[in-house]
């Protein structure tokens, strides 16, 4: 095993499922909310819910495009650079990856088809039936994907045969509580990341004073749903931060900087670990309240860091701060959230610029939670790959040579560059072009489906055209 | 159990390499058209399907994964470069369908990714089936061939032939979809192709005979083999006849059947190894607890949905695309 190769195939998973994560949690989102649209449309023939399920239908299909194709790396990399992994946890981790493209991954794709050209070409209940579908496959994927990676983080219900991971409960792999808890933060972070990018586009509309009809619905429909959400995601947060403490006790130390065993625990608020001194420095603390967010008791022992072996501990720095960013994103959402729902209920919101700004900014706020989450979660697992069963240092291609693992991921990051560079412009484009570059007939009659000029073509016929052209 | 995933995974590559087969073909020939016009026809007559099509490769590759772990280890690090190069080409000439629609002045950027992207795919997807077909060498369960131990003149000579294969495949699709000026061109382009398909299957073969490849043994073993090429030959002569007298139903069905005599011939001479000649289809195998799990759920009930919607999403997209499209 070569460490230069190691390394580099670490940064390579990193920054390709980094990237790849981005596109997913938006695009699950905006499917449920697509579908959301086009249902209403159905029912009240509203034009502007027609307007904007046309005008998100182009953004969703950029961020479409890009996770599937950054997602298919995934499907190839757990091979190229962890064959070890491959091989030994295939048994496990390759049918719970076969079930997310079986049952989620045709899915998307046939229908995403029918979505993008195909309104013209079938009844609009099974156009609706289609973006259902979509959303369908979107949810089903995060599934597959949060249970295969719970298994890595809580390896359960399997035996060791001859070195390989051999399942033998696959109800406990499958229907876990830990599986199921992580699913869910995973969904409402999705659903508030297609929240805070819709409020932020409708807050950019009316600071622009542009769009108002249809900028109102984003504004309070993406708000309300994040004021509902938000308390709901920060309780399912909790009940990951339970399965951590119980389960991978060494994480849930580095997320809390805790050093040493205590009793009571403090909570460390704010710190500067350091890691050599196994110490932190400029702590901001508070008596008790780490065993009270530990185990629910104002007396309990809390484990620390240098009570696990110095090869057995992850490292600090990292998951100490990434938690707290999160957390820190989650907080500033949440009050966004409800301040603005709650003027907007009283009418108020359109006036209040300050607040209108602040959600235009806060677009990337879901964004960086859902980063900072992963990289506490994955990098508080380590050094496991499979935890307590399988370092990563075993899990990398035993022959992989550090040359062949620098053109790896040389070449991901460019042509990731590239193309990230690109969608993003083109999707800030279609956001400035605003919904009503989307060449859809003005006469549009409910519950019929509209018939364009070049009908004939199905790229024409769903308004395909690059907006402003 | 172990038979039947071995079903599933042919059915799955087959599919796989016939439907995005076409859509890959036609990337290639994108590259051979000049006419913005041409190119935005040709485009449309893959875009509404390739994303489905070609999501038959994480099929292909997670059935390895969950059925046969061992062969998907050995051969997601033995072809290396390759396959991170072909990944990066599908990236690339993925994101142009979407892109060149969205771009004004550097729309040569994603035609290019599309053209080239198309190309360097499925040369790598070619060169990877000749090194197999030459043999890999395995110690252990594990690869040991170094960097570059599927680089052979071998391997190389069907990276080309796949491209031809795959043009083929896009030719005859372009043939049945299209109407006007691109149904001609591809008409005057199939016979080439045809003929330069012809040609890469004798070179190949009398390359295996020439350099004793092991895999001709089982050829003389196992004479009953040659049914497939038989069912090729015959294919081709009626491929031929249906371009002289331009039927357009006819050349892809012929294609997809002579594409299926090489399948055949191909899957038959490995049996029973998936590896040629160093890893069997029961030493792959997953244990039995995952091909039931699999075979159970996804198996029985998922993958004939999943051949549903195929059908549905070109059923939708049935009929001929127009010649000339129209920007709104």
């Amino acid at each position: 095993m070569d460490a230069t190769a190691l390394l580099l195939s670490r940064l390579q998973f990193a920054f390709t499922i980094s990237f790849h994560i981005i596109f997913p949690s938006f695009s699950i989102g905006l499917a449920a909310w697509l579908t959301v649209l086009e249902a209403l449309y159905l029912k009240t023939g509203r034009p502007a819910y027609r307007t904007l399920f046309e005008f998100w239908l182009k953004i969703f299909g950029v961020a479409f495009g890009l996770g599937v194709v950054s997602g298919i790396v995934m499907a190839f990399q757990f091979g190229t650079n962890w064959s070890e992994l491959a091989r030994m946890s295939g048994p496990i981790q390759g049918p719970l990856l076969s079930y997310e493209t079986f049952t989620a991954f045709t899915l998307e794709a046939s229908f995403f088809g029918i979505l993008i050209f195909g309104r013209s070409r079938v009844p609009p209940w099974f156009y609706l039936f289609s973006t259902a579908m979509v959303a369908l496959g979107t949810t089903l994927s995060a599934f597959w994907i949060m249970a295969n990676n719970t298994w890595m983080q809580v390896p359960t219900g399997y035996v060791v045969q001859n070195g390989i991971y051999v399942p033998d409960d696959w109800w406990k792999i499958v229907m876990g509580w830990v599986p199921w808890v992580r699913f869910s933060h995973m969904l409402m972070a999705a659903y508030l990341t297609g929240a805070f990018c819709v409020a932020a586009t409708g807050a950019w509309y009316l600071l622009r004073r542009v769009y108002k009809d249809e900028a109102h619905v984003m504004l309070r429909m993406g708000l309300g749903l994040g004021a509902v959400l938000l308390p709901i995601q920060i309780f399912f947060g909790h009940l990951n931060g339970d399965y951590v403490h119980d389960l991978q006790p060494a994480k849930f130390a580095a997320i809390e900087g805790r050093w040493h065993d205590e009793q009571p625990a403090g909570e460390v608020l704010i710190a500067l670990p350091d890691p050599a001194a196994e110490t932190n420095h400029y702590e901001i603390k508070i008596p008790v309240l780490g065993s009270i967010i530990g185990s629910m008791s104002l007396t309990s022992k809390e484990v620390g860091l240098t009570s696990f072996p110095p090869q057995d501990r992850p490292p600090v720095i990292i998951p100490f701060f990434t938690f707290r960013i999160m957390v820190g994103c989650a907080l500033i959402m949440l009050a966004l959230a409800w301040i603005g729902s709650y003027l907007s209920y009283y009418g108020r919101l359109e006036r209040n610029r300050l607040l209108l700004w602040a959600t235009f900014l806060s677009f990337p706020l879901p964004f960086i939670a859902i980063l900072t989450g992963w990289y506490t979660a994955e990098v508080g697992r380590q050094p496991w790959v499979v935890y307590g069963v399988l370092r990563t240092a075993q899990a990398v291609t035993p022959f992989l040579t550090a040359y062949e693992a620098a053109i790896s991921l040389a070449v991901f990051c460019s042509v990731y560059t590239l193309i990230f560079a690109f969608g993003t412009y083109y999707i800030n484009r279609l956001l400035r072009a605003g919904p009503t570059g989307t060449g859809i007939a003005r006469a549009a009659v409910p519950n019929r489906p509209i018939s364009l000029a070049g009908d004939q073509n199905p790229v024409g016929a769903a308004g395909y055209a690059p907006a402003g052209e | 159990m172990v038979t039947f995933w071995v079903v599933l995974l042919a059915i799955s590559i087959l599919l796989y390499v016939l439907l995005d087969g076409f859509d890959l073909g036609i990337g290639i020939l994108f590259g051979f058209t000049r006419s913005d016009a041409r190119r935005d026809a040709m485009v449309n007559a893959v875009a509404p399907v390739w994303d489905g099509n070609e999501t038959w490769l994480v099929v292909t590759a997670v059935i390895l994964w969950g059925a046969f772990p061992l062969v998907y280890s050995v051969l997601m690090s033995a072809f290396y470069l390759p396959l991170i190069i072909m990944l990066a080409a599908l990236i690339l000439r993925g994101v142009s369908f979407e892109y060149r629609h969205r771009a004004k002045r550097s729309r040569w950027v994603w035609d290019w990714s599309f053209a080239g992207g198309s190309l360097a795919a499925t040369f790598m997807q070619g060169l990877t089936v000749g090194a197999l077909v030459r043999g890999l060498p395995v110690v252990d369960g594990h690869y040991a061939g170094g960097t570059f131990g599927w680089l052979t003149p071998f391997a190389l000579l069907c990276g080309a032939g796949l491209c031809l294969g795959y043009s083929l495949l896009g030719a005859a699709w372009l043939i049945q979809k299209c109407e006007g000026e691109i149904r001609e061109i591809a008409y005057r382009q199939i016979t080439w192709l045809a003929l330069g398909v012809l040609a890469f299957l004798i070179v190949v073969f009398a390359y295996a005979l020439a350099d004793h490849l092991r895999i001709i043994d089982r050829w003389l073993e196992r004479p009953y083999l040659f049914v497939f090429p038989v069912i090729g030959a015959l294919a081709a002569g009626v491929l031929g006849a249906s371009i002289r007298q331009h039927w357009d139903g006819l050349p892809f069905t012929m294609v997809v059947l002579i594409f299926l005599a090489a399948f055949g011939t191909l899957a038959i001479s490995f049996w029973p190894y998936m590896i040629p000649f160093a890893i069997t289809i029961d030493d792959g195998a997953a244990p039995a607890s995952s091909l039931a799990f699999m075979m159970w759920g996804e198996g029985l009930f998922v993958f004939p949905l999943m051949l549903i919607y195929n059908v549905i999403a070109y059923s939708v997209f049935r009929g001929k695309v127009a010649a000339n499209p129209h920007h709104g």
